[in-house]
């Protein structure tokens, strides 16, 4: 139990196709790791490759310290829980969850046992003699779990879990599975393209795009510190500004279109005049007042606003045309009205800043 | 794939079906083609026998024939099945099942043994022949030739058109009809625009079924046709010889066969692809009550088509169990069981025959399906592509020309198969197989790959996968076909009725030989119970079918 999981230099291929060209990564004994990404940037290839189903062209796979490329899936101790549930039909929920046991050959009252054991933690055992066409997704769901768990696998795979499941649902297995995680202690590689669940979820995230890893951090450190433009609009949700440094009498800082000039405090190796990216979350815009002067705040016109009770939210024009959001802690006055021309800042200390192209943070 | 254990295995799995194809199916048809272009007397190449056959017309019109009887055949079988299954499909009819069971039902024996009953009711000392002469005092007008082999065929085979479309108008989504009602396209209409084309792959499938069964079918044209030959008689009067064998003759013949079965199958390929889309429906169309007088006209649609299908062998049926004179051969006043104690006196041997030859063909069918579309499906490669292929060739060739085949390859001394039972198996084996074999990968491919996964991440063995778990999921499915196999074989003649012997003789073939020398109780006998085997089988069928879905 618990071991870690090391990638070293992956490449998959599809007859000419390179689903993922170059992939490194490790995964910690215990840890609750996701796959995140947009769909078909090689989320479930990868999860195949370290399951056995796919086949490997180059690049070293580890289960702690032992090299599983060649192995056999049906010997790599693997759970395996799928998006279709894959739960089979013509066996009823206990003969389900004994199935992989029974491959092991274990006792018979072992067997009986651990499948009790199971059933009970998933909340199953009332439908033991049932068979799964009789159950809803959710609880279908929790046969395979019981059943990929079963096993006392090293290793837990899943690949989309919830995404067939209604949204309350979808809610209310990922904390099923949370805890399970958390009271089992085995090392999970989830797979999921739903942000919002891969943060509610992971210990870790590795954010992919086109088959290469973007980043790969806590939920709180690739919202606050996205590694580049991708990551940042990928998570979350983020206004995009353009913007110029500024570096002059020993004070460095963005200069926004209209002149407004932000001094920053943690801007790394950045040079005068240089054109960047910034990203700016929708609570990261204050809105400060209104008719000041250019100098002082970035212009903008409300076009629309949404209140959702907690908070309000503005979608606001810039003068060139570009638009971003707003949101505010709703406030007791009355809602902006339309058209009304804002001044706009930003929290200095959370935004975050790109090379021009969007590939370098420049954040230090 | 990296597994390295389990390779061999399906690799001489593999290997060992292509063997079997090219034995027993790729090297007899190459036997054929190559016997039709030598010449028995001199050993040489020859076009002789092609142009003898386009030359005499009582040959090359045989060919016309066969072409008139597939055509009109197909035309009149669309012409009552689309209806049929249309109403069946989107209208409330009464006693559903028991109408779709016996729909099937009068498909499930052999045509030749429908136009034996028409002749014995229509012909000319016919009793409903006889009942109007003596009646209303006129002759009504003679059904032998092509109007009888229409009669026969069509209302054997119109059924299969039913069951084609009627699978299709089950997976249609009630929301296309919802959607054309509410943009004002209803009814007849709606039927045309929308419901047809929608169907159209299907109907096209069941045309070619139909089509070809038509063509091949040999029993009928000899009973019923009184002249009218067609070139299944012909080669089968080629082979067996009242004018001396000439198996060289055959084999041209079937490769003409061959050649036209050929055609039409692309034809039929290329108009399908024309209309293929996948539908498969979220919400089943809704039956709706139909009108008084719609209602009426549905009823006495659908069971006026059953009961006058079914009328042939009811006839029978009852004639079974009249008395006969001792030799069996003219029916008397009066009821017994004559005809079945003659039967099981001297004929156990033809039941068990179809038992043991048909029962060993089914199983071989049954695993050989199995196993092919296991490669098929999961395993793609190369040579299991080429399988793929090759088990389809059947499905265009007609069965005597597989009868022909068999026999011109295995009537040596290094595999001296002609009239021992194997060859039989072999037969009804490469003629049934393609039929299982489609509906085994249909089910296999709604099988997701992600159960094969889920049970070897949980440690089983691809062969253990297989047994435990594939297998077991597919076992419905195949149930339904292997039932419907079942019937086909114990119905099968144009080839049974070349490769018989003395030995082997089967119940179908036993009728035939009967008939064929005119009226016999105990061939009525034979088939009623021929028919009670049917129904048993359908009934099983009905039982343990989830939906009642046929698989052809
Ligand atoms: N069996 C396959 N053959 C060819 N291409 C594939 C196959 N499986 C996936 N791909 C391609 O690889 C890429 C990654 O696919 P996948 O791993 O399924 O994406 P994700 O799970 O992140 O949505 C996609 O472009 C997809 O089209
Ligand atoms: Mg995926």
């Amino acid at each position: 139990m618990n071991v870690n999981i090391r990638i070293e230099h992956a490449l998959k291929k599809y007859g000419d196709f390179v689903a993922i060209p170059d992939l490194s990564l490790e995964i910690r004994p215990g840890e609750f790791f996701t796959l995140l990404g947009p769909s078909g940037c090689g989320k479930t290839t990868l999860l195949r490759m370290i399951a056995g189903f796919n086949s490997i062209e180059g690049g070293d796979f580890y289960f702690g310290e032992r090299r599983i490329n060649d192995l056999d899936p049906a010997k790599r101790n693997i759970g395996m829980v799928f998006q279709n549930y894959a739960v089979f039909p013509h066996l009823t929920v206990r003969k389900n969850v004994e199935f992989g046991l029974k491959n092991r050959k274990l006792p018979k009252e072992e067997i009986r046992e651990k499948t009790d054991k199971f059933m009970k933690l998933m909340k199953i055992d009332e439908y033991a003699d049932r068979l799964p066409e009789k159950l809803s997704g959710g609880q279908q769901q929790r046969v395979a779990l019981a059943r990929a768990l079963a096993i006392e696998p090293d290793v837990l795979l899943m690949d989309e879990p919830l995404s067939n499941l209604d949204a309350k649902l979808r809610v209310e297995m990922r904390e099923v599975i949370k805890e399970i995680q958390n009271r089992l202690g085995i090392t999970t590689v989830y797979v999921t393209h739903d942000q919002e669940e891969a943060m509610a979820i992971s210990d870790r995230i590795a954010v992919m795009s086109n088959g290469v890893i973007q980043q790969i951090g806590t939920p709180k450190a690739l919202y606050q510190r996205p590694a580049n433009r991708f990551v940042a609009t990928f998570i979350g949700r983020s206004n995009v500004m353009e913007a110029r440094i500024y570096a002059e009498n020993g004070e460095k800082g963005l200069e926004f279109k209209g002149g407004f000039r932000q001094p920053m405090h943690n801007l790394g190796d950045v040079q005068n005049g240089q054109p960047v990216v910034v990203s700016v979350r929708p609570e990261e815009l204050i809105i400060k007042g209104f008719g000041n002067d250019v100098r002082s705040a970035i212009k903008a016109k409300v076009v629309y606003s949404t209140f959702l009770g907690l908070n309000t939210h503005y979608m606001v024009e810039f003068e060139d045309g570009g638009r971003a959001e707003i949101i505010q802690e709703s406030q007791i006055d009355d809602i902006i009205s339309n058209g009304t021309v804002i001044d706009l800042g930003v929290n200095a200390e959370k935004i975050n800043v790109f090379t021009e192209d969007g590939l370098t943070p420049l954040i230090v | 794939m990296i597994r390295k254990k389990g390779f061999n295995f399906w690799v001489i799995a593999s290997l060992a079906i292509l063997a079997l194809y090219l034995l027993f199916m790729v090297y007899p048809l190459f036997k054929v083609m190559s016997q039709s272009v030598i010449d028995a007397d001199t050993g040489g190449f020859s076009l002789r026998y092609f142009k003898q056959f386009f030359s005499q017309p009582y040959y090359s019109g045989t060919l016309i024939n066969s072409f008139k009887v597939a055509v009109s055949v197909a035309i009149v079988s669309l012409v009552i099945g689309v209806p049929l299954a249309y109403f069946y499909n989107m209208y409330e009819v009464h006693g559903r099942k028991t109408l779709q069971l016996l729909i099937i039902l009068s498909c499930m024996s052999a045509p030749f043994l429908g136009a034996y009953a028409w002749i014995l009711l229509l012909g000319r000392a016919g009793v409903i022949t006889q009942f109007i002469q003596n009646v209303f005092g006129f002759t009504i007008p003679s059904i032998y030739g092509f109007k009888g082999i229409l009669l026969a065929l069509s209302l054997k085979l119109y059924p299969l058109v039913f069951l084609y479309v009627s699978g299709a108008l089950k997976n249609m989504d009630n929301s296309l009809l919802e959607a054309s009602a509410n943009m004002g396209c209803t009814g007849m209409k709606r039927f045309l625009k929308v419901v047809l084309p929608l169907c159209m792959p299907s109907i096209l499938a069941a045309a070619l079924m139909v089509f070809m069964r038509a063509l091949a079918d040999f029993g009928t044209p000899l009973m019923i046709g009184e002249g009218y030959m067609t070139f299944p008689v012909i080669i089968y009067n080629s082979y067996v010889g009242e004018v001396g064998t000439n198996h060289n003759f055959a084999a041209a013949i079937s490769v003409i066969a061959i050649i036209i079965t050929l055609f039409f199958f692309l034809m039929q390929k290329y108009l399908s692809n024309k209309y293929s889309f996948s539908i498969s429906a979220m919400h089943h169309v809704q039956r709706k009550k139909a009108s008084r007088l719609g209602s009426f006209f549905i009823h006495l649609f659908a069971y006026g088509m059953v009961a006058l299908s079914l009328l042939p062998q009811v006839y029978l049926i009852y004639l079974s169990f009249r008395e006969t004179s001792s030799a069996g051969i003219v029916f008397l006043d009066g009821y017994s069981l004559k005809s079945y104690q003659q039967v099981f006196s001297n004929m156990g041997n033809v039941i068990w025959n179809t038992i043991r030859i048909c029962g060993s063909a089914l199983v071989i069918i049954i695993v050989l399906a199995i196993l092919i579309s296991y490669l098929v499906v999961r395993r793609r490669n190369m040579i299991n592509g080429l399988i793929d292929t090759l088990s389809m060739i059947p499905y265009i060739i007609p069965g005597a020309v597989v009868g022909i085949s068999l026999i011109l390859s295995f009537n040596n001394k290094y595999m001296p198969l002609v009239g021992t039972a194997t060859i039989m198996v072999v037969c009804m084996c490469i003629r049934r197989i393609p039929y299982t074999i489609r509906s085994s990968v249909a089910i296999l491919s709604q099988i997701p790959i992600s159960i094969d996964e889920a049970a070897e991440s949980l440690g089983a063995g691809r062969v253990k996968t297989l047994v435990k778990i594939t297998i077991p999921m597919m076992l419905n499915g195949i149930f339904s076909g292997a039932i419907m196999s079942w019937v086909t074989l114990i119905t099968e003649l144009s080839s049974s009725i070349l490769l018989y012997s003395f030995r082997t003789q089967t119940l179908n073939v036993a009728i035939y030989t009967m008939v064929s020398k005119g009226a016999d109780g105990r061939a009525c006998a034979l088939s009623t119970i021929l028919m009670l085997f049917t129904v048993i089988s359908l009934l099983i069928f009905n039982k343990f079918s989830k939906d009642g879905e046929i698989m052809m």
